[in-house]
Order: structure tokens, then sequence, then C-alpha cells
């Protein structure tokens, strides 16, 4: 299975974490890393180079930090000009039907925070529906968020790990070594990744 | 000539130079006029600085038109010599023998002249000043125009044509051949047999090319290797003298041996470098070849036959010009084009004195035939530059509407929201991406070759000059909405602003400016956009240098923006100060100032970048506490992790 990690982080220079994890991704068999800032600086997104990208893998990943509860611009822009009616959706588009779609997503806070009642009163997966369902109409299958939580408190030994995790995944899925039915009973890939460890 | 005398000399030539020049480009005459002013001046008729010695000096200093040549090649890669050689052969040949054939018929018409003296002096004055017209079109910056380029064909064809003159005039001789004793134009070759002498010719020619092409980079790269600039200039100098010198032996033009030589040495990388080493000899000698010139005009003469040498300038004038219009016309010039090219070589050249002294020498003229000659040839080449600035001032601008066969400002039958006004460059790429988006454009241009060239290529280009406002209405300005001046000519710019602004204030005006001042002139006149032709491209190359040295691309972009908002708004306030002039004065100053403060606070925002909400340093410092302190309470995966050891 062939893995395009569309990666979108308008300032990359100021982020702690997302250096680290993007670092050598391209190295993994099978995965495709796809800076979208360092690509279209201008906002000049090549929508059908875009599209033939997607038709040529077999699961998108959207790898943003979470910029209030959403994705950074250039990737909502990405998403309004590439998910085109007729090619994503709608009866006779049907480009991306049956692929994978799994959002990897960087945040401040802690997990704890992320629930009803809690400082952010919405759980991750809650906030990410916008994205599951733009996938779910485009007949892709949407898998849990592989999440980062505490960016702004991480330490350099736990970012590793998590590295260590999301480049697990990756191959994982370029290997096509993951139960796509199980999977979707998690909350997080992360917490699928740490059942196969334990 | 003792010492004192020399820098007395040097001392006189060189303040007239100084003094003269500076006014004379002033003027806006150009500074062979000054040069040629100087000359009056100082020489024999007005304060009689300098006396009969003039004429020696000229001989010296014609060394400069040889380093003019050698420049001159040295700016000319074969590859375009090759393109020239239609005009050199075609309009210098053509130029050259209607010219002459036209003076002969002329002089055996009105005076007793044999055939002979009236055919050398037809050869004769039918040569033009390349000293003259090279650095007038250098100077002017119109030697890369097709008229310039034309003119300097043509020039380089009289070069060659000097030398079989120079082997013709013998055989017109009609009296003794005057012996004066020792004379240099006899030369070792003359002795040899014909061929022989083509030979020689033939075999030194091939020399320099060869020479030029592998002995001399070789060479210069050893002398440049010393790291004596001063041992280079000499060297520079040396390989120029050292030409001179072998061309005279075989009886070749120098100036033609230095050109070929600095054309093969066009493709060197010690082009530059030659260059900038001959160029303020070239300079300086062709000063004061220009000033001897000046000095050699023989007022008393003059005085005493000025009915008859007014009638010879007036005559070569206007039989050069004659000629060189109709060539012109025949070889397919644009007016414009012909024009410069027409009056830039309408005078008697300095291969003239040369030519006149070498006829007295072999006996085809007399004194008194030559002397009058003589002083008409330095009053037309005196007069070139003057006929220059006429046509450039009042015949050119006017050709299109004055000339009735000449080529009248197009009649514009569509009307189009858009008036682009100048299609070269800039204002075809406005228009290439306004057409691309559907918007149709009028657009006025005033090169007509421009005009043609893109009408082939299928779009709407008119010829015409917008600064008029009679144009601007044709073209629809009462109608259209928006005005986008596009021209190269800054001058032309802001004419065509003021006229809109006068005639038609509704319409939107968008500008290309070059300088700070254009813009401020620009901000004057209250134009809508102000463009600074380089500024973009120079903002997308730095923001790109960046990228290149490892910057994420997207804010090396947001930087550059920002840079150029700043810019602007500087721009702009300075557009408002300027009216004071020493307060401006001192206002420029403090935007180099400003700019460098702002250059300094880019830096700093680059890494902290305080404004941008993509910064979450204020963010971590307020929540990272209770962030940690949540975390570690979390049965959270890295928790568990770091915690619990592996098994």
């Amino acid at each position: 299975m062939k893995v395009l990690v569309l990666f979108a982080h308008p300032a990359l220079h100021k982020s702690y974490v997302n250096k680290v994890l993007i670092e050598e991704m391209n190295v993994i068999d099978g995965v495709t890393f796809h800076d979208l800032y360092e690509l279209y600086p201008e906002f000049d997104i090549d929508v059908s180079h875009e599209q033939d990208l997607l038709s040529q893998h077999d699961c998108i990943v959207f790898h943003h930090p979470l910029f209030w509860y959403s994705t950074p611009a250039l990737l909502k822009e990405w998403q309004d000009l590439v998910l085109q009616h007729d090619w994503a959706f709608g009866s006779k588009g049907n480009a991306l039907k049956g692929k994978l779609f799994f959002n990897v997503v960087t945040v401040g806070g802690p997990r704890k925070a992320y629930q009803k009642g809690e400082f952010h009163n919405h759980s991750i997966n809650e906030l990410l529906s916008p994205l599951t369902q733009t996938a779910a109409l485009c007949k892709m299958t949407a898998l849990p968020p592989f999440v980062v939580h505490g960016t702004h408190a991480i330490e350099d030994k736990e970012i590793q790990q998590y590295k260590n995790q999301y480049f697990r995944l990756l191959e994982l899925l370029a290997t096509k070594n993951v139960d796509v039915n199980k999977v979707t009973s998690y909350k997080y890939l992360n917490d699928y990744l740490k059942e196969l460890e334990g | 000539m003792h010492e004192g005398d020399f820098f007395y000399q040097a001392f006189v030539y060189l303040s007239a130079a100084v003094i003269a020049v500076p006014i004379a480009k002033k003027m806006g005459l150009g500074s062979v006029l000054g040069f040629l002013l100087a000359g009056i001046l100082i020489g024999p008729f007005v304060f009689g600085f300098i006396g009969e010695e003039g004429q020696d000096v000229m001989h010296f200093a014609e060394f400069g038109v040889v380093m003019m040549l050698f420049i001159v090649g040295l700016e000319l890669q074969p590859s375009l010599l090759w393109k020239l050689r239609t005009p050199i052969l075609g309009l210098g040949g053509a130029q050259v023998l209607v010219t002459a054939g036209i003076i002969t018929v002329v002089v055996l018409t009105f005076t007793s002249l044999v055939w002979q003296a009236a055919l050398a002096i037809g050869l004769t004055l039918a040569l033009s000043s390349t000293a003259i017209v090279l650095q007038t079109l250098n100077e002017k910056g119109l030697l890369k125009k097709e008229g310039g380029q034309n003119a300097f064909s043509v020039l380089l064809f009289q070069d060659i044509a000097v030398i079989p003159i120079l082997a013709l005039f013998p055989l017109l001789a009609t009296s003794d051949v005057i012996t004066t004793g020792a004379h240099d134009s006899h030369l070792w070759v003359d002795d040899l047999p014909m061929t022989i002498h083509a030979l020689v010719v033939l075999v030194l020619i091939v020399g320099i090319i060869l020479g030029g092409r592998y002995l001399v980079g070789p060479g210069f790269r050893l002398i440049a290797q010393t790291k004596l600039r001063e041992l280079f200039t000499a060297a520079a100098l040396l390989l120029v003298i050292g030409i001179t010198l072998l061309m005279s032996q075989v009886g070749l033009s120098p100036a033609l041996g230095t050109f070929l030589a600095g054309v093969v040495l066009a493709q060197s990388e010690y082009r530059h470098e030659l260059e900038t080493d001959i160029e303020p000899f070239k300079g300086l000698l062709l000063g004061l070849f220009f000033i001897a010139v000046g000095a050699s005009v023989d007022f008393s003469l003059i005085a005493a036959n000025a009915g008859l040498i007014a009638i010879l300038v007036t005559g070569i004038i206007v039989i050069k010009l004659v000629v060189l219009v109709s060539v012109g016309k025949i070889y397919g010039m644009r007016s414009d084009n012909n024009l410069l090219f027409s009056f830039a070589l309408a005078q008697g050249g300095e291969f003239a004195f040369l030519l006149f002294s070498f006829a007295l020498q072999n006996g085809v003229l007399t004194p008194a035939e030559t002397n009058p000659l003589i002083a008409a040839v330095a009053i037309s080449m005196a007069l070139t530059p003057l006929l220059m600035v006429m046509n450039e001032k009042f015949i050119q601008p006017n050709f299109g509407t004055k000339e009735q066969n000449g080529r009248a400002a197009d009649i514009i039958e569509e009307q189009n929201e858009i008036i682009i006004a100048g299609f070269g460059r800039f204002g075809s790429t406005v228009g290439r991406f306004l057409q691309a988006n559907g918007r149709q454009a009028t657009y006025l241009d005033i090169d007509p070759n421009n005009v043609d060239l893109l009408r082939k290529l299928g779009l709407k280009v008119f010829y015409g000059d917008a600064s008029r406002h009679d144009l601007l209405h044709a073209a629809g300005a009462n109608t259209a909405k928006l005005l986008i001046v596009a021209v190269d000519d800054q001058e032309k710019a802001l004419k065509i602003v003021e006229t809109t602004k006068k005639h038609f204030p509704h319409l939107k005006i968008m500008t290309r400016t070059k300088t700070w001042n254009d813009c401020y002139n620009m901000i004057d006149l209250e134009v809508d956009g102000i463009y600074r032709e380089y500024y973009d491209s120079a903002l997308r190359m730095a923001s790109d240098a960046l990228h290149e040295m490892g910057h994420r691309y997207y804010p090396s972009k947001r930087a550059a923006i920002k840079f150029r908002k700043h810019d602007e708004h500087f721009v702009a306030q300075l557009a408002h100060l300027r009216h004071e002039q020493t307060l401006f004065l001192r206002e420029r100053r403090q935007y180099i100032e400003d700019l460098e403060k702002m250059m300094l606070e880019d830096i700093e925002n680059e890494a902290q970048d305080k404004e941008l909400g993509w910064d979450s340093t204020t963010i971590r410092e307020e929540f990272a506490p209770i962030v940690r302190e949540q975390m570690d309470d979390e049965e959270g995966l890295i928790e568990n992790d770091s915690n619990t050891p592996t098994n």
C-alpha cells in the first residue's frame, strides 16, 4: 500500500515537534512525503498534479498542527481546490473511492483537556469530524487520528517516542500489516499501536 | 619642445576640456561638441593658446580612433559581425560609391578640375568621421539601435575602403609628384610585387586572428598571474600599439587591424579587463583629437573664402544626407532609424585630412584646392553633433506628423476599457496576462518596428505617441477606464500622465517607474498605481535566496511582501517631503537609516515573529505548567512507556 503524507505547517521553523516527526520520512519504503507549504508558498496549488499524486496512493494522511481546531490555511485551500466535484465526490467522483484516510495532528494541550467539561470541551475525534466527514463524502475509509498531545510542554525524549510510533505506523500501513476493521474501533491510532506493542 | 612647454600645453588642453565639456553636456550637446568648441577656443584664431602644432597633436591623437575601434571590436562578437555583413557591404558599398560618384559629377560640372582630381575629391568626401560618429552615438546610447548599428557598418566599410583609395591615388596623378624628401608613406612593401604584397597582408591578418585566439589569452593569463595591474595595462597598450605598427608597416589602416584584434578577443575572458584598461586612454586621446580638430579650423582661410566654404560645407552635408536617406530607404530602414543613420554620417571624416595630404604628395590636387576642402571637412565634422541634436530635438519627434509620406499615427478602430502605452518587455507582459484572462486592451507604441513585429504576431498594437492627447482620444480614452503606462522613457511617461490628468481625469492610471525620483514624480501626480520595474523581481530573487539558504519558502515569501509594503510606505512619505531640497537630502539619508532599521527589525522578527499567531511562545509560557501537570497525571501511552520499563 502506498502512503501519501500531505504535510502542512506554515512556520516549521517555530515547531519543536514536527521538525523531528517529518525527518527522514521519505526514506520509508512506500511513503511519499509531500510538503505543501514548501511547494506552494504562494498558495499556487497545482490541482492536476495533486490529483495525480492522490490517484497514485492508497492511503492519504493529513499531517498538520491543529490550528483553531482546524487545518492550517493552505491545507484548507488544498481541500477546496483539489477535491473537485465529479472527481473526488458526487455520483461520478470516484477517484478516491476505497482509499484510507487519517489525520496526524500535533496539539498543545494534553489528552485530558480534550473531553466534555474540560478546557476544550470536545474530543479530538469530534473536532476532526469536518475532515473525517470530508473523507467519507469522498468515499474514503477514515481511520482514527494519530495525535501528538502536549506540544507546549513536551520533552525531547517524548517527541522521539512519538516519532518511533508514527514511523512504525507508516511502515505497517505500507506493508499492509494493518487490520482496518480492528483499527477503526480505537479512538486514536496511538492506542492501537500501544496495544500492538503491549 | 622642452618640459615647460609640454606641461603648459597639457595644462591648456586639459583645462579647455574640463571647462568646455561639462558645459556642452549640460546644454545637451554631448562631449564631442564640447571638445571641438574647446579646441576652437584655445586655437590660434580665438585665444591662441596653441598654435600650428595643433596639426601634430591631431596626428598623435588619431591613435585614440585606433583605440576606439579596438574597444568597439571587443564589444562585437564575431557572430554579430557576421550578421552585419549585409549592411557593411550593401549599405557601406552603396553609400561610398554613390556619394563619390555624385560628388565627382558635381565637381566636374561646377569647376574646371580634371576628372582625376574630381574623383579624388569625391572618394575622399564620401568618407565620414568614425571618431565623431561613434563617440556621439555611444554617448547617446544609440549604437545598439538599428540606425546606429547601420551607421557603424558603413563606417567599417569606409575604413576598409581607405586602403584601395590610397592605392588608387598615385594612378590619378596629373602633375609631378611633389618630392617632400623623406616621407613615411613609402613602405618597404611598396617595393614588393603586387601578389607578394597581398600575401603579406593576408598573412598578417591571419596572424592577428590566430594570435588573438591562441597567443594573447595565455599571454594575458601569465601577466594576470603577476597580479600587477600596471603590467596588464602596459600589455594591453602594447598589444594595440604593436598591431598599429604592424598594420602601418604594410600600409593597412591601424584602426582596422585593432578592430579585428578586438573582435577576436571579444570572446576572451580578458575582454572586460582589456576594455577598462584601454578605455581611459581612448577617452583622453579622442578628446585630444577632437580638440585638435577644433583648433585646426583655419578661420583666416574661412574668412577669406567665406562664400566658397559655406557652399562646400552645405554641399557636403546636403549631398551626403540625400544619398544616405535614399540608401537607407532602399535598404528598408524605418524613418526614425534612417534619420538617425543619415544625420550621423553626413560629414567629412578625419580620413579626409590624410587623403588630401596624400593627394597633394601624389600630385592629384594642389594646395589651393585642398585647403578650402580641408576647412569644409573640419566644419562639417564640427557641425555633426549639432546636426544630430537638431535631428533629435526637431526633426525626429515630428516626422510622424510633418512627413506626409512617413508614418502617421495609426487610426484606431477598436475601443477597449484598458489602454496600454508602451508595448516593450514590460507592457507586453502586462498585455499578455490581461489577454490570457480575457481582457482586451488597446496598445500604443512609439517604435514602428515593434508595432509591425507584434502585429505580425496577431496583436492589436498601434503606432503613435501616447503623450499626444488626440491619439489618446482616438484610442478611446474618453470611454476607457484604465491607462497603463509601461513606456521605458520616464520623461515620456510623465508627459503621458500629465496629458491624461489634464484631458481625461476620469481614467485610472497605473505606471511603471524606474528610480525613486520617478516614483516621487508619479506620487505627486497622484497616479493610482506605481510599479517599480525591477522591484518585484529583485524581491522574489531575494526571498528565493533565503530559501536557497535553508529558510522555509512560505515565511521567506511573507518576509518579502512585508518588506515591499514597508518600502512603499517610506517612498510615499519621502515623496511628500522632497520639495524642500535640503530637507529632502536629509530625509534621504534618513531613509537609508530607516531602511537599515527596517532590515534589522526584520531580522529580529524573523527570529521572534511576535505578531504571528503561529508563535506559541507566550501560550507556552502560560499553559506549559498546567499541560505538564495533566500529562503527568494521565495514564497516557507516553507516560506508561517512560515510567514502566519495557520487557
